[in-house]
């Protein structure tokens, strides 16, 4: 029997798993999926943004403030690339100019500093590659970018060192109430506790919908990505928006805490959910980039994706109590600024739990997190570190400089990485240019020995993902 | 301290290695990141290498034996399971492998890292990133090395050798082969590949065609659309037709592997995505020189071996002090030819020819190509039955001709009536 039950290991439900740990709460976290981060918490553009862009007075201008703000401390703490660039919203034109007006009193209005509105000079200073027709743009200092997975393995990962429950390929299919006890039917077993956070992004007015009334609808809306080699970083300073138009938020240009180039994303309502990209929306998002750095090449490019916000059918995030199933709280609809918001969110439902019922902050909470780098340390520090582990001199992806050390760490972790695209997440191997060209097969036999699998067992991604079919010579 | 270090054990670098230490060069090292030397000569177990070096047909680890066996009867050192992490304009290269980090240095280094696959990301085609997706280069490891295959239903995209050649590898290894579809009208691997791999199994070429789109299902590619493109290369929405099958391989090209040329400053060119070099594989930082895939991509090992002999040649000559002046010619080129190498040829050489090697853009026959001075003076001309983009072509120049040339030399191709 758990106090609480988070369905959903995205970054919502990790940041809510992160602040229960620290109370002796008893906690589970169910995942459809066979690792954390691995719905829209993967594809995204990985930006906290500083909170000018929500309305005032809304959950999402609220959260997004709050959460960028805590975002950057917790961050340092659990060792999680963060980088606080900047960001501009470049104005090409009198109607442009209106906006930046109105989003730049919106942020001081919603508590935001250090935003100003500058004029082309200083813009191209800031950004000597942006489009010569730019006029003006709202800078705003604070803005920041992160790595989304590696923010939620960091929240998911100290969660459970401080004794909450991971339960992976627990896709949630009923959820009952006898008296004050929820019952939670996964694939493969049954779990009970006393208070439910739905945390199911994409699939939150599903889960909503299995003990309670219909309460709001997710409309999930796709953007199409393109992920551009560190070849072009130099082109790019800092997350570059253009203004909101009739086509939505519009695609963003920006560099990556791993120093590529993002490029994205569209904004298309689909019926089912599916990650695929279409060549109309690289099209259009190709065309629009260009509009914000003419000189971008796109032959440079080495990764197109697709991410889906979780919007939902209301104009804000819903964080509250279903209106009929007590104990049972919805944290939905949660689409941009959502990452921004996710810490804040994570805080507020703590708060809310503990006006409820009283529990005890632990002693031993470990609250660190250290990961080795190697690319990160100087020939010294490097040789250092080979002499106690000799894997760390061993280099599987050249691209990203990941050495085998570095995959073992994150195989062996206390979430470990059961496919490929799980290592990569956690340690950039396959990263690069490459795309895993030379190392996926390493690390294929990486994951055979360190968790003792047969080639059959090895996965791309989520369970279905086989890489390899069959032995030479079997039909 | 090193005389010369060599960075890559594929045929390229074991070839330099071998002709520095034969030219007499003491401390020689060659740096390789995998396990083993010979590069991916290991995983090529097809024949048709060596035709020309060794007057032989061998497959490719047979032909790196052969260069690996060489090496034993001298005192060049290797290092395997190691990996070049940097290197500079002063010859500093740090290197990292299980025993340590550290910086190595040299007067003089070979650039011979090879070159990698493209992969999906650089012609951006949709569909899911299920799994299925592979370079023809990673089904071809997966199989040779480690005895597994990556699909039962495939369809290949892009016709380079690579591709050719696992079309065949995986059809023997029974797996069915549907399709090979490249986007050019013309193909892009060798004429023999094209009969022994494609239509000696009845594996279809649909050229002018690709793919645009990819779809999954339960984790794994389900089927591909391909479709016929225009002149333009953009797809024809109407003669788009799907292919069910569960693996689809890329062989789109190849990029010489150069980023820490770009590192150490070495000038790139756009063309060829190799570094910049004169006559004799020198880049523009002195006393680095570069052969073999990582300079321009090649379709023959043996090509390869040739070119990496004349760079070690050339780093004997300048650890023997024997400097070029930076005094140089350029090679120009008309807009039938994808690129010529070297870029530059120095004035002062003491060699009697300079070969041009060099690729066309489409298909050419009973063609010439001429080699003018700046004037427009023919220099040499040399007659062709016929070129084509999948096979690189070389013209010798005597060295006499340039000596009155001023600052630049121009190739170009003229179609001849027939």
């Amino acid at each position: 029997m758990y106090d609480v039950i988070i369905i959903g290991a995205g970054i919502i439900g990790s940041s809510v798993a992160y602040y229960l740990s620290q109370y002796d709460i008893k906690v589970a976290i169910l995942e459809a999926s066979n690792d954390v981060s691995n719905g829209t918490s993967k594809a995204n553009s990985g930006i906290i943004h500083a909170g000018y862009d929500p309305k005032e007075n809304s959950l999402m201008a609220k959260f997004n403030v709050e959460g960028a703000k805590i975002t950057k401390e917790i961050c340092r703490k659990l060792d999680v690339p963060y980088n606080q660039c900047g960001a501009l919203v470049v104005g090409y034109n009198d109607e442009d100019i209106n906006t930046i007006n109105t989003l730049y009193k919106r942020g001081l209005n919603n508590g935001v500093e250090n935003i100003e509105i500058i004029d082309r000079e200083k813009l191209i200073e800031l950004e000597p590659q942006i489009n010569p027709q730019a006029k003006c743009a709202l800078y705003c200092k604070d803005s920041a970018i992160v790595s989304p997975w590696e923010l939620t393995y960091a929240l998911a990962e100290t969660a459970v060192k401080n004794g909450v429950k991971l339960f992976l390929e627990n896709e949630v299919t009923c959820i009952e109430k006898c008296e004050e006890t929820f019952v939670v039917t996964t694939k493969k077993d049954k779990y009970q506790a006393r208070y439910i956070v739905n945390a199911a992004g994409i699939y939150a007015d599903k889960v909503n919908e299995m003990i309670g009334k219909k309460q709001f609808t997710i409309i999930p809306v796709k953007g199409d990505y393109y992920l551009l080699d560190k070849s072009e970083s130099s082109k790019v300073h800092h997350t570059i928006f253009q203004c909101p138009d009739k086509d939505g938020k519009g695609v963003l240009v920006s560099i990556t805490v791993d120093g590529n180039v993002i490029v994205g994303p569209d904004a298309k309502v689909v019926e089912k959910i599916d990650t695929s990209t279409t060549s109309s929306s690289l099209d259009f998002v190709k065309r629009k980039a260009y509009k914000t750095i003419s000189t971008l090449d796109f032959s440079e490019n080495i990764r197109n994706f697709a991410g889906i916000r979780a919007k939902s059918d209301r104009d804000d995030f819903i964080i509250e109590e279903s209106k009929d199933v007590k104990n049972f709280f919805n944290i939905a609809g949660i689409a941009s600024p959502g990452l921004s918001s996710a810490l804040a969110i994570g805080k507020y439902y703590l708060d809310w739990l503990m006006e409820k019922e009283t529990f005890q902050k632990k002693e031993h909470y470990i609250d660190t997190r250290k990961k080795i780098r190697v690319r990160e340390l100087s020939v010294q520090q490097k040789d250092e570190l080979i002499k106690k582990n000799p894997l760390y001199g061993r280099i599987i992806c050249r691209c990203e400089t990941v050495t085998e050390g570095e995959i073992v760490d994150s195989m062996t972790s206390i979430i470990p990485a059961v496919s490929l695209d799980g290592v990569k997440r956690r340690t950039n191997a396959q990263m690069g240019r490459c795309q895993g060209g030379f190392c996926s097969e390493k690390i294929a036999l990486l994951l055979m020995k360190y968790h003792n699998l047969s080639y059959k067992d090895i996965l791309q991604d989520d369970v279905g993902s086989n890489i390899l079919l069959s032995r030479a010579k079997e039909k | 301290m090193y005389d010369l270090i060599v960075i890559g054990a594929g045929p390229a670098g074991l070839a330099a290695a071998l002709k520095a230490n034969q030219l007499g060069l003491k401390k020689i090292l060659i740096v390789e990141r995998d396990n083993q030397l010979g590069g991916i000569l290991n995983q090529c177990i097809h024949n048709g290498f060596g035709l020309h070096y060794f007057h032989q047909e061998l497959t490719g680890p047979e032909f790196a034996y052969r260069l690996i066996e060489k090496l034993k009867d001298t005192d060049i050192e290797t290092l395997t399971d190691t990996m070049v992490l940097d290197f500079d304009n002063n010859h500093n290269v740090t290197i990292i492998n299980s025993s340590g980090c550290k910086i190595l240095q040299t007067k003089a280094i070979i650039l011979a890292m090879g070159c990698r696959e493209r992969a999906r990301g650089a012609i951006a085609t949709a569909g899911t990133r299920n799994s299925g997706v592979f370079t023809a280069g990673t089904a071809q490891r997966y199989m040779n090395i480690d005895g597994y295959s990556v699909g039962k239903n495939v369809v290949i995209l892009g016709s380079g050798d690579i591709g050719l050649i696992m079309a065949r590898r995986m059809s023997l290894e029974g797996s069915k082969v549907l399709a090979c579809v490249e986007i050019n009208p013309y193909s892009a691997g060798l004429k023999r590949n094209i009969k022994q791999c494609l239509e000696d199994f009845n594996i279809p070429l649909y050229l002018s065609h690709t793919v645009t789109n990819i779809k999954g299902e339960n984790g794994r590619v389900s089927e591909v659309t391909i479709a016929q493109v225009d002149e333009k290369y953009n797809p024809i929405e109407s003669t788009s037709k799907t292919i069910k099958c569960d693996t689809l391989l890329l062989s789109i090209g190849l990029i010489p592997e150069n980023e820490l040329s770009k590192k150490a400053g070495i000038i790139i060119d756009k063309k060829t995505k190799g570094a910049i070099v004169y006559e004799n594989m020198e880049t523009s930082i002195s006393g680095i020189f570069a052969c073999g895939n990582v300079c321009h991509v090649h379709d023959l090992a043996d090509n390869v071996v040739y070119e990496a002999e004349l760079a070690a040649k050339s780093a004997v000559n300048y650890i023997n002090n024997l400097y070029l002046s930076n005094d140089s010619i350029e090679v120009e080129y008309d807009n039938n030819l994808s690129y010529v190498l070297p870029q530059h040829i120095h004035k002062q050489i003491t060699e009697k020819f300079v070969t041009l090697s060099f690729r066309v853009k489409k298909n050419f026959k009973n063609c010439k190509i001429e080699v003018k001075d700046e004037d427009g003076k023919v220099l040499t001309e040399s007659k062709r039955d016929y070129l084509i983009p999948s096979e690189m072509a070389k013209i010798v120049l005597l060295t006499s001709l340039l000596n009155d040339v001023k600052g630049k030399i121009h190739v170009s191709i003229v179609e001849e009536i027939a």
